[in-house]
This record gives structure tokens, C-alpha cells and sequence, in this order.
């Protein structure tokens, strides 16, 4: 049970959050101007790395902030947490 | 390779077992192969299976980063089935189910095959309708499922007292499934590696992989490991939830991401549980080894991990969940507790594929991939020896992707 | 008295009596005893048979460690897999032996051991094949597990508490008392875990000093300063047995002082851990080594100063380092006679013991129990028998390094204790005293002080004066003798010291390797006395230092924890919490079957009458909505507020349909889709002005779309000005439906009710039956439907109205069954049949709702991509079964021919249409728009059904009922 510091409420345990998957880099403004390859690249390929991985964690039961978590996959480090993207 | 069998034993035991030779030697890494398999677990051993005994390839190292087996095939509930949704999928499951059954005899190595079946316990309407589906798809590929009254199902598991009429969620039916099996997963790859040794392919144990590489022409030429650079044109990865680590260094990225899972046994009981006991609706399963250990397992930890740990609340609700059913498990106490990590597809379902680096090739995102060891094997041994995708995996190539093609087993596609 | 019990001494209470049985037999003990030293007061030597060879086995540990007995408890607190040295003996405690039949004294089972050559380790890997393994199996899982399964709960509760403090200590030995008392008295907030059944760790075995005094006088000086303060939370006989990330730990208290609690489990959140684990003194490997009599020393010692029990007459030590030889003086000292020490170090000496100095015990000898040890130089030469009944063996100490290792710390081989201790933290966290390898009392109280002061930023403060005995090793992994015999590394698991060699030679050198092929270390001990031994001889097997051959991984839980105490009081509704509407009472009261909806929300499925059939319920209540009057409860729907300069863009973004050109007081229905572009949701949006909205939203997804559209503007969009406010459990409404739904309504209302002042899809404010309301004109039916939202505290108001005043039309309820009827006639999706996750619009004949004129939307690149492709899709069709008398069962595939080959479709939704009288279906077809009028094969396993293909509409295909 992770232990995630929301920047509003503190650190708190992981059964608050909700888990909103890993952070895709910003959704690309005219998604139809963006290649087939790119947005498929975009839409299905995670930052998958064993270390830092940025993921969005809502704090669901808590203040209802969204957070992108920078935590390493391999010792659950936590990086950093900032609201939003 | 001193074939195994009750003689042989008896004969060894006249010499103290001093006879017996090595299931699998070490021996020196040559500078090149035909072909290398990466990761010495259950889907790396049996493909080079296929490849030596289905496709006559003898030059061929499986190189492993630790001891062989040590990955997931060490680390799952070795529960074997094929009640699958899709027809994309019940075909290749039915073969491996099958596979698995004669696995014992095509080894000469006893895999401790125990076709028990599994019973899914429904405590929903909507779980009903879902295994009805499945029932009546999975008739056209050759899987059974047999609907099962709740006295029938309350018979033929006698710890099962909980979800009675005043429950929470009221047991409402069960589906049984006899084709479904355990054994010992050990076994699996031990008896892989033994037979494999003795057709002369070679394991390399303590021999990661850090980087594939490629040639001008953007075809795989080999790989760097510790112990020197190994060249061959064919390399197949099996490394379930290192894929992307290494493919990143090919420059190739793969719609994967690692995740944990974890299970965990009990204290050994004398036998209770004679079939595998699947809830999906309270999202735990259980079965009981020969030596008594209840062998229980639950769902994935949510986030990308590399730690194979085990999150304390997602067990505790696994734990909860099976008391529900079988109250007087509560004073049984766990003896011991893991987490393995796989590797998960954007649509959830596996990938058994060529990819966009002449050469190399890929069997990842299995998510239970313990039962798909024999046909996984097989398909990536097919793939890999022949070029094209085996029928029974050609729903799981990468090129599903380019089109937003999915094979949606679970119904769904991977949280964004 | 019992007869080993000695006259004074130990810590147990002579003046009351316990009394048990052992396998029938009446045997007393005292409060303070557990029932291991109940068992050897009583002169008990056999408790347990073993697992594979059915060897006898008695006590040989006096803690956790304990490697060979187990015992089971009869009657009201049955259990089995008792540890027999972690047990506090109570009064009326019915004890059996493990394993033995028909008595553990008389086995027949240990036929086992005669056939032992044949079944060395993974024995069963090379035979059992032919002709299948499924005729033996049956015999071999009988003679596995050891313990029977309870066939009742146990009686009581179990608990879980949350705590946080900034210093967990675990243990209460020397170190971690010390630790404790420091770290209290500098105010932090301490919680200390502690095993044992008191306080004092290893001080409570052994006559050391502390301060010039019994050391235990110090241990209690220090429980009490704890219990006075504030700060301290001390928690006895509770096991600190799981650490997980962000420094959680899991401890399990098994006596927690409360009525009915069985166990208590804590989840504990730490900001720094001190491991004051202790250490596990390990077994020498030699044949015979299990025999009962034979003992680890440090349990020889407790027994003897802890409870005053002598656990022989006369007594051999057997040892390869110091701590044995202190052993031996307190054996003499209790009255034991003591024959000899054998020491394997050539170098050792003891002017005041009987030392055999560079000698080793070959084997042990006696049937049963103990009766001798043949003696002889280690480098070889003459042996000698020694009489003894009891062997006192010490193979050196390992650190408890259980804990630092599950958190991730990283080990390291000391050759000057021959043993792992710990290296790196992974955590916050410190190990002292002999968890830390510093075996000594004074390094134990200098360590625990130090690591907390170093922790806290403190000077080093005072400790109490102690001596360190001296500690020296020299590690004896196996002696020569042991080879070909029956010398155990693992007792429970009867696992020898020839598998080992077998497995190293077979190719399974590996740690890992052996551990899992010969099962060493894997029994409920966990191999506590064992595993490093096995790897002190695959390091001699393979002419490695231990340190190369490394360590097993050290898995949760530290010692077994009962399900129970996992998972607390989580059972019922508290494991499964339910929603029910305002209503729900009164749909159970009326009759209703009450289904679980989406998002568990407890609604009426259908309400029966008597006499009625499941299926004339269904029928009656799909008429009255089609032909006169029904409501139905529609409370959980999703509903949300969305206010803003930006809220039109918001929903445009998030939702298929265009928004901007309805008019205030008019509704849309819209999808919404993943960014796959598959279905995720629909609903109907209305816009009450400029820039506000209500969205409505399916029960079972409501709370996830409230997340996605957060997730929008939080992590998106954060420059849309745009508030979204969940009104699910705000605003909650009544159904009304039927071609009569107005007159009824007209009663209950002033509004204008007139298509023309308020059309379908319109929306308008108002008094209902008096309560403030909100009335959209939607239809999930396809009849004329009003759904009244009103305050959740009003529902049971309106619904009541809305009954009276319906009464002269027929009104009744309806629950979700006839609903589903109802929708099926019309076509209209259901997510979880049509919708299952892998749709798009199009594939239901709903690309009208994707609004591409208005630019970009969720979902809407991935449709676009994948359509492009021209792959062929399965599309939503209406099926009519050639019979009209056979229903099509949902989820039943469609097949080309009706062969049984892969699927071409299937049937999504089939029910009995009360417009057409007859079975009506939908379903999705491979290619299906294409394919009206075409006769397709529904395959079952035994037969298959014709259906026609039609469009998927079989009521007022053009909607001018729900519109007039």
C-alpha cells in the first residue's frame, strides 16, 4: 500500500487514490493532423521503463485532485507529485 | 540423458543415487548460434523445444539473466484451463491445455499433470451471462462447460459453506469446467531444460542480456551480455516483464507495461479441495497442491512494477474474499507469500509476434500465461522457424495494433 | 509436579496448575509454561511424526525457530499445525500428536523409512509416469498435509487497527528495549513488537547481568518506564511478520486483552524501523541428528532457566562455537549430569567442562528416543560411544534477518561469525544487536541506544554496564559421517543431507534450485535452523564461499499468520458495501426480486404476484408500460452538474454529439468513448442555459465518468474554465412511463404537459405532487416517459403521489426485467450486451451520433483510423427466430452454417416481445447492416436455431409514440 503525498491532504494511503494509468505525454491538439504511426505510438505505447515512471493517481476519495506521480517501478519511490499533468 | 522411470530409480538406489548424470550441463558460450532464445522460463524452454524437436534447429543457446525457471514459471498458481471468451483465443488455450496433458510423456519427466477441473463459483446475474457465453463459444473449439447446480457444486467442494441465501452475494450457480488442471510448475521447466540439454541445445545460466543489436540493415545480428557479444540472426524474447527494457535497446517500442501479481499458500492441510475453485465475481481463486498448501491467488496490483512484492491491501482483499466463501479457512494461517511481474498488452490479450526489427521476435503480454507455456512455445518455435505466425497465434501478431485491431479478451483495453 | 519439572526456578507460577492431555494422556503445567515445556516437564520425547520417512520427532526448539514438532489442538479451539514452543499452555487443552497412525509411539507408516533409498529428493519427478500420474496421486496427496481442515469458524473475531508511528521497534530483547527506552524517553512516538509472550528476548534464557544485577530486573525496570509513558505502545506476543513498501509493516497480536478478539492485526506505517530481531541458533547436520533427545542448545538452555524443566538426565553438548560451552555450565548447574562437550574447533578449550576438543558427533544413537552419541576426531581416527538422553547441538548463530531482507535490505557474508548479516537498508530503518550479528549484551544495549540516538540526532546517551561473552566460530557445515546417511538440513520436510549432494550433482546447484527440488526450507518453519546450513554445503559441494552461493528469498510472512487476522472483519457488506435507493425498502416490501445493478445499487428486478410465473410478471409488466401506466425507479442514474465559460467544450470533447446547437431546456443523447474509440458510455445531456449542462450518465458508470471528465480538466485542459458537480445521489428520479404517463402527471402538476410546450427531449422545472422538480422527457422505453427528478429525501414522496394519482389508470411498478424487455423491442443498446467493450458507434447503426462537424472529440482519431483499415465489423442487428416460440439464450454464438467452427456473431439481448407476441432479438453480426433478411444459425452444442436477420427496431420503428 503505497503511501502518496496528495499536495493538498497530506500523505496518504493508496486505497484513497484512484488509479488513472500512465501519463501519456499531452494529447496532441488536432489529433488529425498527427500520423497514423504516431497517434497509434501515443495512444498504445506506455513509458514502461524499470525506474521513474510518471502514472496519474486520483486522489478519488479524498479532495478529487488528479496527480501525475513520478514513482520508480522497481522500489516504489516516490519522485515527486504535482497536480495535473 | 538417463531416461527416467521406476527401474532406473530402483537401479540408482542400489549405488546410493551416485549415477544419476545432470538434468542440463553448463558449458562454454560459443560466439554464435542459429538462433538464441532469450529468458530460460516456460515460454523460452518450450519454444526451443518446438524449435528442436518440431523444426530439427540443434544451434541454439537460451540464455537466462538468472537460474532457468526462476521467472514466472516459478511464481504462478499453475492453473491450467481453457475457458476463454473469444474465438481469437479458446483455440490456442484448448491446444495447450492439451499439450500440457501429455507434457509428462514428452519429457519423460514427471510434471505431477492433475486434470481436476475447475468449478467458477457465480454470484451474479451478470457473471451468469458471461460464463453462458463462454460456454456456449468455447463449445465450438472444443472446451467444456458444464452448468452445475449449487447443491452439486456445494458437494463437490465441502469447505465452500459460505454464500448461502442470506449472504451478501448469494451463490447463484457454478459452471464447471473439467478440462482445467494443475501440476507442478517446477516440473515444467526442469523437464523443458532436461530434454532440451539432452537434443544439445545449450542453457546459459547468469547470462543477461544488455543490449540486442543490429546490423547496418537494421536486422538483428546478436546480443551483448556480460560474458561477451553472441551474434545469431534469429532472437526470440520470452522475458515476461523485461520485453520492453530490452526491445527499447533495438530502438523498438512495444504497447507493454509491467505489472505486479502475486499469490500466496497456506499451511498444508490434509486434502479438502479436490477441484480448482474459481470466484470471479469477489475476484479469488484457490486450489490445494499435493502437499496439502492451499495455493490462492487474486488480482493484479494497479501501477507499472517491476518489484515482484505484494501490496498488502490488494492481498488483504483477496483474503477477505475467500473467507466470504469459506468461513472456516479463517484459523488456517499462510505459510507464504510472492509477487512475479508480467507484462500486459494495450488490449490485455498476448503477443506472439515478428516485429519491426528484421530478426527478432517476441512472446510477451501473457497475462496468465503459466497454462499458454506448451502452445506459446509452440507458436513462438513456428514464428521463429518458419517466418510466418502458427494459425493458433496468428490473432496475436503486432500488426493488430496498426489498426486499432484489438483482441479484447478482458473487454476492455489497458487504463490511459 | 511433573517429573521433569525442577523444584525452583524459570519463570513459571508452581502455584497454579494447567491441565491438558497429550493424545489422551492428563498432564499438568503452570502459567508461564507453553506447551512445549509442558510436554518435556512431563517427560513427553515424541510429539510428531515426520512428513516423508514417518521418523519420530520430539521438541527441539523452544521458539519460533522450532524445526521438527507441531501438534494439534481437539475440541473447541481446534487447530492443527500448532507450534508446540509458541503455544501458551492453557487450562483444558486437548493435544494430539501429528501424523502418526494409529499412535506416534507405534507408526506404521514408517514402512516409509524402510523404502527411504528409493525416494530420495524429486524422487517423484523420475517415476509415478506410467501409466499415469492420476492413479497415484490419489494415495500420494493422502499422505500429505498434516493438519486436518477445521470444519467450523473458530469462535470470535478478528480486528484490524491502523497506526503510524515515527519508530517501530521489533523485538523487546536488550537492543530493542534499549532502543525502545531511548527513543521514548526523547518524546518520539513509539510502537515495540515483541514475539514473545514477555519481554526480554534472549535475556529470559540465560543468567546474564546487567547493571551488577539480574538482567531481567533491568528488562523490567524498562517494560515499566514504557507502560508510564504516552508516547509507547508496547505490544506482546505480536509478531512483526510482513514489511511492505513506504515502510508498512504487518504485525500480528495474537493475545490482544480484549472479550471475543481472537487476533489483532496491524497495519503499522513507520517512519524508521529498528530490527531488534534477535538470532536463530542453527542445527549441526550429522546422522541422526533428528532423533528425539537431540536439541538445539539454546533451547536446552531455556528450558532449563526459563521454565525450570530438565530436558534430560544426562546431557552431551555438540557445538562449533562459544555459545555452546556456557550451555554446558548451565546444564550442569540445573542438576543435569553433563557427560561431555564436544567441540569441532581443534583449538578450543574450557579448563572447567569435559571438552572433546577437533571431535564430532558421528551419529546419534537409540531407537526412539536418545540413548548415545558415537564421538570421533574430526580429522578422523578412534571413535568412542557416549550414553547420553540428550544431545544440546549449536551450529552458531544466524541474524533474524527476516524482516530487513523483506524491506528490501541487502545481505552480506561475515566470515567472523560465519553467517549473512545485514548490509544496505532499503527502507528507514536499523538493525541492532544480534539481528545485527553483535552477539554480545553489551554490543546489543550499545547498538539499540546508538541507532535510535543516531536516528533522532541525540547524543549518545548512558547504558546500563554488561559484558559481551566471547564469540568465535568455526563453521561445520556437515560432518564427514554424514554422507549415506540419514542426516537431516531440513526435518520437517525430512529433507538429508544427501539430497542436497543428489540435487548439486543432478544440476540443481543453485540455491534456489535446491531449495525448490529437494523442498528444503520449505516447510512451516521456513527453514529458520536449516537453510544456511544448506548453503554452508552447497558452498563446500561446489568449493564456494557461502557468500557466493548467496541466500533464498526471505518471503512474508516471518511465521505463519492466520487468514483471520489478514483479513480482519472484512466479511458480508462490510467486505461488499451495497447502495440502495430511497426506495429500496419499499420494493422488498412490495415483492420485488431485488437485483444488483451496476455500481451495486440494490433495484427491483421484477415484482411477482402470486400465482404468476416469472415470465407473466415479465409480460405484465412490459404491457401496462406499452398500453397504459408504470413507473420505476430510476434513482441511481448518474447525473451531473456541468457549469462554465468552457462547458460546452467539455462535453463536446468528452461526448460524440453536438451540443451547441440545443437550445436551454433541450437534451441530446450522446456516447462516449474511450480513446480507443470504443463505447464507454451514453446518455442524454441537456442544457439548462448558455454555459450550464446536466449530463446524465449509465449506473454503473457514473462514478467512472466522473472521473474521466476530472481527468479532462485537471490534467488536459487546465485553463477550461469549467465546474462538474456529481448530483447522482443529489437529485434522484421516478419513471414515469406508458401512453397514459401524462394524464397521470397532468394531476400532479401545473406544467404545460403539451408536446408543444414540452416536446421529447425537453426538459423544464417545476412543482410535482408540491416537491421541486426537474422533468425530462426521455425514453429508454419507447413509449411517452417522464423521468422526475426530485431531492433524494422527496423520492419516496413522488412515488407515493405518482401511485395515487396513477391508480384509476392501472399504475404499477416495474423493475429492470420489463425495462429490458422493453428496450430490446426498441433497439436501443444496453452497456454489458450490446455494448461489451469492444463497439464503436457505427457497429450499432449509430453513426448519426458522432457529430465530426464539430471537430475533434474522444475517440474520434481512433474511429476514424480504424475504420480506414476496412476491416470487416460485427454490427448490431435484430434477430428473429424462425420459430416464434423458441427463444435465441443470450451470449449463444452465431456460426457460418450453424457448423460449430469459429463464431460469425452473437446473440446479444432475446426476449419475449409483448408487441409482437413472439421472441425478438439483437445481436451482432459480422458484416450485419449488409445482411438483413438473411437466415442465420444460432449454435447451441446440441442443435442450432434459424433466425432472420432484420433491423434491430420491433416497436414503432419511427418513434412517434415517445415523440406525441
Amino acid at each position: 500500500m503505497l503511501l502518496i503525498e496528495c499536495p493538498f491532504c497530506g500523505p496518504r494511503a493508496e486505497i484513497e487514490f484512484s488509479y488513472g494509468g500512465p501519463a501519456a505525454t499531452r494529447r496532441p491538439d488536432d489529433p488529425a493532423q498527427v500520423s497514423d504511426a504516431d497517434w497509434v505510438d501515443w495512444l498504445t505505447v506506455p513509458e514502461n521503463r524499470a525506474g521513474p515512471v510518471p502514472e496519474r493517481w486520483c486522489h478519488a476519495k479524498g479532495c478529487g485532485a488528479w496527480l501525475t506521480v513520478l514513482r520508480d517501478t522497481r522500489t516504489h519511490d516516490i519522485l515527486d507529485v504535482r497536480h495535473g499533468a | 540423458m538417463a531416461r527416467f522411470s521406476f527401474l532406473e530409480l530402483a537401479r540408482q538406489a542400489l549405488s546410493g543415487h551416485q549415477g544419476w548424470p545432470r538434468h542440463w550441463r553448463s558449458r562454454e558460450l560459443q560466439p554464435r548460434y542459429d538462433i538464441l532464445i532469450i529468458g530460460a522460463g516456460g515460454h523460452g524452454l518450450a519454444a526451443a523445444w518446438h524449435l528442436a524437436r518440431d523444426h530439427g534447429a540443434r544451434n541454439i543457446a537460451v540464455l537466462e539473466a538468472g537460474w532457468l525457471g526462476g521467472g514466472n514459471v516459478a511464481r504462478n498458481t499453475v492453473t491450467i484451463r481453457s475457458n476463454y471468451m473469444r474465438d481469437d483465443s479458446i483455440p490456442f488455450y484448448v491446444r495447450s491445455v492439451a499439450l500440457f496433458d501429455r507434457l509428462t510423456r514428452d519429457l519423460n519427466y514427471n510434471t505431477m499433470h492433475s486434470r481436476r477441473g475447475m468449478v467458477d463459483v457465480l454470484q451474479t446475474w451478470g457473471m451468469v451471462r458471461d460464463r453462458r457465453r463462454r460456454r456456449l463459444t468455447m463449445d465450438l473449439h472444443g472446451a467444456t462447460y458444464r452448468p452445475m447446480s449449487v447443491p452439486e457444486l456445494r458437494r463437490m467442494v465441502p469447505p465452500l459453506t459460505g454464500g448461502g441465501p442470506d449472504a451478501r452475494l448469494p451463490i447463484l450457480g457454478a459452471e464447471f469446467h473439467p478440462d482445467a488442471a494443475v501440476n507442478r510448475h517446477d516440473a515444467v521447466a526442469w523437464g523443458y531444460a532436461r530434454a532440451i540439454d539432452a537434443m544439445g541445445v545449450e542453457i546459459h545460466q547468469n547470462t543477461p542480456v544488455r543490449a540486442i543489436l543490429r546490423g547496418a540493415d537494421g536486422a538483428v545480428t546478436g546480443v551483448d551480455t556480460p560474458r561477451g557479444v553472441v551474434r545469431a540472426d534469429k532472437v526470440a524474447l520470452a522475458v515476461s516483464g523485461h520485453t520492453t527494457t530490452l526491445t527499447e535497446t533495438a530502438g523498438l517500442r512495444l504497447p507493454l507495461r509491467t505489472i505486479n501479481l502475486s499469490a500466496f499458500v497456506s499451511e498444508p492441510l490434509q486434502p479438502c479441495l479436490d477441484v480448482i475453485v474459481n470466484c470471479p465475481d469477489l475476484g479469488v481463486y484457490l486450489s490445494q497442491s499435493d502437499k496439502g498448501e492451499l495455493v490462492i491467488g487474486g488480482a493484479t496490483d494497479l501501477g507499472q512494477s517491476f518489484r515482484r512484492d505484494v501490496k498488502q491491501h490488494v492481498f488483504e482483499e483477496t483474503v477477505a474474499a475467500m473467507l466470504d466463501l469459506f468461513p472456516a479457512f479463517r484459523q488456517v494461517k499462510m505459510l507464504r507469500q510472492w509477487g512475479g511481474h508480467l507484462d500486459i498488452a494495450h488490449d490485455a490479450s498476448p503477443i506472439v509476434s515478428a516485429t519491426d526489427v528484421p530478426g527478432l521476435f517476441v512472446s510477451a503480454g501473457w497475462w496468465g500465461g503459466y497454462k499458454a507455456i506448451p502452445a506459446g512455445g509452440m507458436c513462438l518455435a513456428h514464428l521463429v522457424a518458419t517466418g510466418t505466425p502458427h494459425p493458433l497465434a496468428a490473432p496475436f501478431g503486432l500488426g493488430r495494433f496498426r489498426h486499432l485491431d484489438y483482441v479484447l479478451e478482458a473487454g476492455t483495453t489497458t487504463a490511459r | 509436579m511433573a517429573p521433569e519439572r525442577m523444584a525452583q526456578g524459570g519463570r513459571i507460577d508452581r502455584d497454579r496448575v494447567l491441565r491438558f492431555r497429550f493424545d489422551g494422556r492428563g498432564m499438568t503445567g503452570h502459567p508461564g509454561d507453553t506447551l512445549a515445556s509442558a510436554l518435556l516437564a512431563n517427560g513427553v520425547r515424541i510429539v510428531t511424526r515426520s512428513f516423508k520417512y514417518h521418523r519420530p520427532r520430539g521438541i527441539m526448539g523452544a521458539g519460533v525457530e522450532e524445526p521438527a514438532a507441531l501438534a494439534a489442538l481437539a475440541g473447541a479451539q481446534g487447530q492443527g499445525n500448532v507450534v508446540p514452543t509458541t503455544l501458551p499452555l492453557r487450562d483444558g487443552l486437548e493435544v494430539r500428536s501429528i501424523h502418526g497412525w494409529p499412535s506416534v509411539r507405534c507408526d506404521l507408516g514408517a514402512v516409509a523409512g524402510l523404502v527411504s533409498r528409493l525416494i530420495p529428493a524429486g524422487f517423484y519427478y523420475k517415476t509415478f509416469m506410467w501409466p499415469d500420474w492420476h492413479l497415484f496421486e490419489p494415495a500420494i496427496r493422502k499422505a500429505a498435509g498434516l493438519a486436518p481442515v477445521p470444519d467450523t469458524p473458530p469462535q470470535g473475531r478478528y480486528e484490524v487497527r491502523n497506526a503510524q508511528c515515527d519508530l517501530l521497534i521489533v523485538g523487546a530483547g536488550p537492543a530493542g528495549l534499549m532502543a525502545a527506552v531511548v527513543a521514548a524517553r526523547a518524546g518520539a512516538r513509539v510502537m515495540l513488537a515483541d514475539e514473545g509472550l514477555e519481554a526480554g528476548g534472549s535475556l529470559l534464557a540465560r543468567p546474564a547481568r546487567i547493571d551488577g544485577a539480574a538482567a531481567m530486573n533491568w528488562v523490567a525496570a524498562a517494560v515499566a518506564e514504557l507502560a508510564a509513558l504516552p508516547n509507547v505502545t508496547h505490544l506482546q506476543h505480536a509478531t512483526a511478520w510482513g514489511w511492505r513498501e513506504h515502510g508498512l509493516v504487518m504485525v500480528q497480536e495474537r493475545a490482544p486483552d480484549h472479550r471475543g478478539l481472537i487476533e489483532r492485526g496491524w497495519r503499522v506505517r513507520a517512519r524508521h524501523v529498528i530490527c531488534a530481531t534477535g538470532a536463530i541458533e542453527r542445527m549441526l547436520v550429522f546422522p541422526g541428528n533428528d532423533r528425539p533427545g537431540v536439541m538445539l542448545a539454546s533451547a536446552v538452555q531455556a528450558y532449563i532457566n526459563r521454565w525450570g524443566v530438565r530436558p534430560g538426565r544426562r546431557a552431551v553438548v555438540f557445538t562449533n562455537n562459544d555459545s555452546g560451552h556456557d550451555v554446558a555450565r548451565e546444564l550442569r548447574a540445573g542438576g543435569v549430569e553433563l557427560a561431555a562437550v564436544i567441540d569441532s574447533r581443534a583449538g578450543a578449550s574450557a579448563d572447567d567442562l569435559p571438552l572433546l576438543a577437533g571431535q564430532v558427533v558421528q551419529r546419534s544413537l537409540g531407537w526412539r528416543g536418545l540413548r548415545g552419541v558415537e564421538v570421533a576426531p574430526l580429522s578422523g581416527g578412534k571413535t568412542q560411544r557416549i550414553a547420553c538422553d540428550l544431545l544440546a547441538v549449536s551450529g552458531g548463530w544466524n541474524p533474524a534477518v527476516h524482516l530487513h531482507s523483506q524491506s528490501r535490505g541487502t545481505l552480506r557474508w561475515d566470515d567472523t561469525i560465519a553467517a549473512f548479516r545485514p548490509d544496505r537498508t532499503a527502507q528507514p530503518s536499523a538493525s541492532v544487536g544480534a539481528a545485527d550479528g553483535r552477539f554480545g549484551l553489551h554490543q546489543a544495549l550499545q547498538s539499540g541506544a546508538g541507532a535510535v540516538a543516531a536516528h533522532l540526532g541525540l547524543a549518545m546517551p548512558d547504558i546500563p554496564q554488561a559484558e559481551d561473552a566471547p564469540y568465535r566460530i568455526e563453521p561445520l557445515w556437515s560432518v564427514p559421517s554424514a554422507t549415506g546417511s540419514k542426516a537431516f538440513v531440513d526435518l520437517m520436510n525430512d529433507v538429508t543431507l544427501d539430497d542436497i549432494a543428489l540435487a548439486n550433482r543432478e544440476g540443481y546447484g543453485a540455491v534456489e534450485h535446491a531449495k525448490r527440488y529437494t523442498t528444503a526450507g520449505m516447510a512451516l518453519d521456513q527453514g529458520k535452523t536449516g537453510n544456511v546450513n544448506v548453503i554452508g554445503i552447497l558452498a563446500g559441494l561446489q568449493d564456494a564461499a557461502p557468500g557466493q552461493i548467496g541466500t533464498t528469498t526471505f518471503r512474508a510472512p516471518y511465521t505463519p499468520v492466520s487468514f483471520g487476522t489478514i483479513a480482519g472483519g472484512r466479511a458480508g457488506p462490510a467486505l461488499l458495501p451495497y447502495r440502495h435507493t430511497p426506495l429500496t425498502d419499499w420494493h422488498i416490501a412490495q415483492g420485488a426480486v431485488i437485483y444488483e445493478a451496476g455500481a451495486r445499487w440494490r433495484r427491483p428486478g421484477y415484482y411477482s404476484q402470486p400465482g404468476e410465473s416469472f415470465q407473466q410478471t415479465i409480460d405484465r409488466e412490459a404491457r401496462t408500460v406499452r398500453q397504459g401506466v408504470a413507473i420505476y425507479d430510476g434513482a441511481p442514474l448518474g447525473l451531473y452538474a456541468i457549469e462554465g465559460p468552457d462547458a460546452l467544450r467539455l462535453i463536446e470533447h468528452a461526448c460524440t454529439a453536438r451540443y451547441g446547437t440545443l437550445a436551454p431546456g433541450m437534451g441530446r443523447y450522446g456516447l462516449m468513448l474511450t480513446e480507443d474509440g470504443l463505447i464507454f458510455d451514453d446518455g442524454v445531456t441537456f442544457r439548462l442555459a448558455e454555459d450550464r449542462f446536466l449530463l446524465s450518465a449509465s449506473t454503473g458508470n457514473a462514478d467512472a465518468v466522473g472521473l474521466h471528465l476530472e481527468k479532462i480538466l485537471q490534467i488536459d485542459r487546465p485553463d477550461w474554465r469549467v465546474r462538474v458537480v456529481n448530483l447522482t445521489q443529489q437529485w434522484m428520479n421516478a419513471t414515469l412511463c406508458g401512453p397514459r404517463a401524462r394524464q397521470v402527471l397532468a394531476r400532479l402538476t401545473d406544467m404545460d404537459l403539451s408536446t408543444d410546450a414540452f416536446p421529447f427531449m425537453g426538459l423544464r422545472a417545476g412543482q410535482v405532487a408540491g416537491l421541486r422538480s426537474r422533468v425530462a422527457r426521455v425514453s429508454f422505453t419507447g413509449e411517452l416517459s417522464y423521468e422526475i427528478n426530485v431531492r433524494q429525501r422527496d423520492l419516496p414522496t413522488l412515488w407515493d403521489a405518482l401511485l395515487q394519482a396513477g391508480a384509476q389508470d392501472g399504475i404499477i411498478p416495474i423493475g429492470s426485467e420489463a425495462n429490458h424487455v422493453l428496450r430490446v423491442e426498441k433497439g436501443f443498446l444496453s452497456l454489458g450486451h450490446e455494448v461489451d467493450g469492444t463497439v464503436d458507434p457505427y457497429d450499432l447503426g449509430m453513426g448519426w451520433a458522432m457529430a465530426a462537424k464539430k471537430g475533434d472529440f474522444i475517440g474520434l482519431r481512433s474511429v476514424r483510423l480504424r475504420r480506414a483499415s476496412g476491416l470487416a465489423r460485427r454490427e448490431l442487428v435484430g434477430l428473429l427466430p424462425e420459430d416464434p416460440e423458441v427463444s435465441l439464450p443470450e451470449g449463444a454464438p452465431i456460426t457460418p452454417g450453424g457448423r460449430r467452427e469459429a463464431s460469425e456473431g452473437l446473440v446479444t439481448a432475446c426476449v419475449r416481445s409483448v408487441v409482437l407476441d413472439r421472441w425478438v432479438g439483437l445481436g451482432l453480426l459480422l458484416g450485419g447492416h449488409a445482411r438483413r433478411g438473411e437466415r442465420v444459425q444460432v449454435r447451441l452444442p446440441d442443435r442450432t436455431i434459424a433466425a432472420k436477420v432484420v433491423a434491430p427496431v420491433f416497436h414503432d420503428a419511427d418513434g412517434t409514440r415517445m415523440r406525441e
